[in-house]
């Protein structure tokens, strides 16, 4: 079998036939519901490999021809990036999947609250930095073409290469199309492309392999003639580069993270964050078997191939040259897998930013939301399946430009420059809730401004020379290739380090001088946060939208079935039936990340903003969702505040019921007591009273006994007078007689009352100076009280020599009496029991004769009438009560 | 919104999980710096410059290590418990 140009395009044709196969099945079995294992990690991991394109394929091999070991670097960076998942993509996954990202593009606008220019800037310089990149691909394919058809006496001259590419390209734009951009998947996920490229991936996987092992153990002769080979080998593995060397890893590791193919993959394509687990192995394994035996082809083709030949094709020219026709096709065709598969993703996620971050904002600002939702759907697909066309286009006219004389490395690594301006915004909004969108675009835009003048439009020799060499307008400091008069530079770490440094400078500094908007702050919190909340960020937006007409909105955007599940299923939350949920904030904030699926995060907050009358997420609006949060707050406080009430009322109840349940045993007691109090002078009574009507008795036995009847019928009556007298207290229907009179006076006639007249036992200490006090109250009752306190004094007083001191003194407009005696005084625990009705004391306060247990009761309830109190005096080295007269009385008498 | 506070002890599986963990974060940095291990070697001329085929030994080896090591972490990680620490 001759390979001849037609049999290569009769094979890139079936090749490209079995991947419209593969694509069409696994969407079938996808929307059947088979498809299980079409999301498992490996799958995920192949998908991943797409960083391997024609630059790998091809162009590792000519790197290491040119520069050593150098190649590696680009397969490093990724690598130590896959080995410490952990740490970023992780993360990574779990914001773009909560926030339901669909390219980086949306990312970076999504963090800067929804941002619409953001994410148009970084669509702008994601569409330059990758038209190189796709430049590449069509040089690689009709590199290979030539290569191949070039042996044929009819050899391809400069106008078939690039009918070649031109095909190329057309042919790309077509799959593309069918299968990227065929529907609005509101999380943006093309099962059938993922399986492609994995199919793809294996595809130039076991072609490198196969031509490495021929090269190793056919060519070379076994794998120590080849590491000697190596070893003798005209060019230097280590070059001795050093600050490439560094800084290449930096920048493709910085590239991996911020390549749009790699990110639709990577986050937006991925189904299961577990699958990073096995990738972060499995994709460096990937990446290290594709570099294996890429040393040896070099090397042995640099040997075998005449002199001059083009090291870039040596993976084909190699097994061509030694006549293995098959092993040269498929390698031609791991070569057309390797560049179209990072055509199509790579095509795919630019049309998804052009069309969510440029088309649809756009779109949206011509016309309001409520009319064109159903044409917008309609427009962000043709805009999709446009921007297709368009980049390919871009990348056709950049391929032209440059002609087809560029090593492909140099040409991957000005795009890897392009897209890492991206990583300072990135990185800064997943650790940083202080960076903002301002510094976000300053930053961007200063970086890709570098990057084209210093890098990217050099490149294509669109600068005249005199800027390269003398700058632009004659400025010395602005020539591309040494900024600022630094010279000597390799131009690749020039431009890098420039755009990168002042890229990350103005980006930290801007953040810092500016102010966030709410939107922002509030989308930071839940980007840097991410792992610290559930799936659900919280919501904003005003719920003034009618949920039908959202319906009807959401059904065209998402498709009618899409919608109803969507709505059904959140009615259903909500626990309502039907298909109409309440809007609340949350169900908005839902439907808005959906939404953004379908068509970016800006454009659908505008959107669903627009909708539910809250355009711009206000100041307002923020206030109110604090002062939810703070209300919150106040009632967990109040509750706490109630359970300590609660607390201290139960403390109180017990309190009141250890009282309860002792007054109880001692109203018991009393009651028990009282009718034995009644029943005993009723028994004398009655008894005598029997005796009286006895004829014989003498005069003065009759005088005596009727004696004894007189003395129990009156113990009897102050008996029934003091529980009288309690009661009308209690009832407050005591009137008093208010009379103006003098307390010395009181207490005199108190003393007199109680029968301690000088010589009776009890020695009283007075101090009749401070006693003359003027007061205006019942006197008689004030008169009650002493005595009782008086008479308690002379009867429970167990000193050998009772005293009894009363001391008055007039206080911040009160009077104070206080009655000391010198006995035992008042157990503690029975203190508080004093001044209750029916109270009897125990130990020597029993005693008593005619105590009925009343009478300091009946004290507090006269001290409360007159306005002023009575209470037990601790710490006095005895009893001791005080009596507080309130002195507006006292005063008024003056 | 707060973090919630993380208790001082943690029972042995989750102590080490949490170890297994650690030593995720650390892969990355580790291979970084042997692979930047290049970066003391002489250029081509000087001495210390490594052969071709040791050059390439170190770096394809240190790479293959690494990618060993990963493969074990996630092993470990995944049969721990599916914590959301990050």
């Amino acid at each position: 079998m001759t390979l001849g140009f037609e049999t290569l395009v009769a094979a890139s044709l079936a090749y490209v036939a079995l991947l419209f196969a593969v694509a069409f099945l696994a969407e079938r079995r996808q929307r059947e519901g088979r498809g299980a294992w079409l999301r498992s990690p490996w799958v995920y991991t192949l998908s991943l490999s797409i960083y391997c394109t024609a630059w790998t394929f091809y162009g590792a091999v000519g790197y290491a021809a040119r520069s050593g070991l150098e190649f590696l670097t680009i397969y490093l960076g990724p690598s130590l990036v896959m080995v410490g998942w952990w740490w970023t993509l992780r993360k990574l996954v779990r914001i773009g999947r909560t926030q339901r990202v669909t390219s980086i593009a949306d990312l970076i606008s999504s963090r800067f609250g929804k941002s619409a220019p953001l994410g148009a800037l970084v669509t702008a310089i994601a569409v330059a930095g990758i038209t190189p990149y796709i430049a590449l691909q069509l040089q690689s394919i009709s590199l290979s073409f030539a290569a191949i058809a070039d042996r044929g006496e009819n050899g391809l001259v400069a106008g078939d290469l690039r009918l070649v590419a031109f095909w190329t390209a057309v042919g790309l734009a077509a799959f593309t199309v069918l299968f990227g951009t065929r529907n609005l998947d509101p999380s943006e996920r093309h099962h059938g492309i993922v399986i492609a490229i994995a199919v793809e991936a294996v595809v130039k996987l076991v072609a490198l392999l196969a031509v490495g092992a021929f090269v190793v153990w056919g060519l070379a002769g076994g794998v120590a003639e080849t590491l000697a080979r190596i070893e003798n080998a005209p060019v230097p593995m280590w070059t001795g580069e050093r600050g490439r060397w560094a800084g290449l890893i930096f920048l493709s590791a910085a590239a991996f993270l911020t390549l749009p193919r790699m990110f639709q993959v990577m986050v937006v394509e991925n189904d299961d964050e577990r699958h990073l687990a096995v990738a972060g192995w499995a994709f460096p394994l990937y990446v290290f078997l594709m570099s294996l035996f890429v040393v040896p082809i070099a090397v042995v083709g640099l040997e075998r191939l005449p002199a001059g030949s083009n090291p870039d094709l040596f993976v084909l020219t190699l097994p061509l040259a030694e006549g293995q026709e098959g092993l040269s096709l498929l390698s031609f065709l791991g070569g057309l897998s390797s560049a179209t598969s990072m055509v199509i993703v790579a095509t795919i996620a630019l049309a998804t930013m052009i069309s969510n971050h440029i088309v649809a904002p756009l779109w949206l600002r011509a016309r309001p939301a409520e009319q064109t939702a159903g044409e917008l759907r309609r427009v962000v697909l043709i805009a999709r399946r446009l921007s297709v066309a368009g980049v390919l286009a871009l990348g056709y006219l950049y391929f032209r430009l440059t002609g087809a004389g560029t090593a492909l490395s140099a040409i991957g690594l000005i795009a890897f420059a392009g897209v890492a301006q991206i990583l300072p915004a990135m990185v800064g909004g997943v650790i940083w809730r202080g960076a903002t969108a301002r510094g976000a675009a300053a930053g961007l835009a200063a970086g890709a401004t570098l990057w084209a003048w210093t890098l990217f439009l050099p490149s294509f020799g669109v600068l005249p020379a005199s800027v390269m060499a003398e700058g632009a307008f004659g400025l010395s400091w602005l020539r591309p290739r040494a900024l600022f008069g630094i010279e000597g530079l390799d131009p690749l770490l020039h431009s890098v380090m420039w755009s990168l440094l002042v890229n990350a400078g103005l980006f930290v500094l801007v953040s810092l001088v500016t102010f966030p908007t709410p939107l922002e702050r509030l989308q930071g919190e839940s980007f840097v946060n991410v792992f610290d909340r559930g799936p659900a960020p919280r919501a904003l937006g005003r719920a003034a939208a009618e949920p039908e007409a959202l319906l009807v909105f959401a059904s065209r955007l998402l498709g009618r079935d899409a919608a109803l599940d969507l709505f059904r299923e959140e009615a259903e939350r909500q626990g309502k039936s039907g298909h109409l949920p309440d809007t609340t904030p949350v169900f908005l904030a839902r439907l808005e990340r959906e939404l953004a699926g379908s068509v970016g995060a800006a454009a659908a907050h505008a959107m669903v903003g627009g909708l539910a009358k809250g355009s711009e997420v206000s100041v307002d609006d923020l206030m109110a969702v604090a002062g939810e949060a703070q209300q919150i707050i106040e009632y967990s406080a109040r509750l706490e505040q109630k359970s300590a009430e609660a607390e201290r009322t139960a403390r109180a109840l017990r309190e009141a019921n250890a009282k309860l349940t002792r007054l109880a045993a001692q109203k018991d007691a009393f009651l028990s007591r009282i009718s034995h109090e009644l029943r005993t002078p009723m028994t004398a009574i009655r008894s005598f009273s029997a005796i009286l009507r006895e004829e014989d008795l003498r005069p003065d036995e009759r005088r005596r006994f009727a004696g004894i009847v007189e003395a129990e019928a009156q113990r009897l009556t102050r008996l029934l007078d003091d529980l009288l007298d309690l009661s009308v207290l209690k009832e407050g229907r005591l009137s008093l007689d208010r009379r103006e009179g003098y307390l010395s006076d009181v207490i005199d006639r108190a003393l007199a009352a109680a029968g301690v007249l000088p010589g009776s036992g009890l020695r009283v200490i007075r101090d009749p100076s401070s006693e003359i006090v003027p007061v205006v109250t019942d006197l008689d009752r004030l008169a009650q009280v002493f005595i009782n306190i008086v008479s308690n004094a002379r009867k429970y007083c167990d000193a050998p020599s009772p005293e009894l001191r009363i001391a008055v003194r007039r206080r911040a407009g009160e009077v104070i009496v206080d009655f000391v005696d010198n006995g035992r005084g008042i157990p503690a625990e029975e203190r508080e029991l004093v001044f209750e009705s029916f109270t009897r004391l125990g130990g020597s306060w029993r005693e008593g004769p005619d105590g009925a247990g009343l009478g300091l009761a009946i004290c507090r309830e006269v001290m409360a009438r007159l306005g002023g109190s009575i209470a037990y005096l601790p710490g006095q080295g005895g009893a001791a009560f005080r009596v507080v007269l309130p002195a507006g009385l006292a005063r008024a008498a003056e | 919104m707060a973090r919630q506070p993380r208790p001082p002890f943690l029972d042995r599986r989750r102590y080490r999980i949490e170890r297994i963990r650690d030593a995720a974060r650390l892969l990355p940095a580790l291979g970084l710096a042997l692979l930047l291990v290049p970066l003391a070697w002489g250029a081509p001329g000087e001495p210390g410059a490594p052969g071709n085929a040791a050059a390439l030994l170190y770096l394809f080896g240190l790479w293959a290590v690494l990618i060993a090591l990963a493969a074990l972490l996630s092993r470990l990680l995944r049969s721990g418990a599916d914590g959301d620490e990050p």
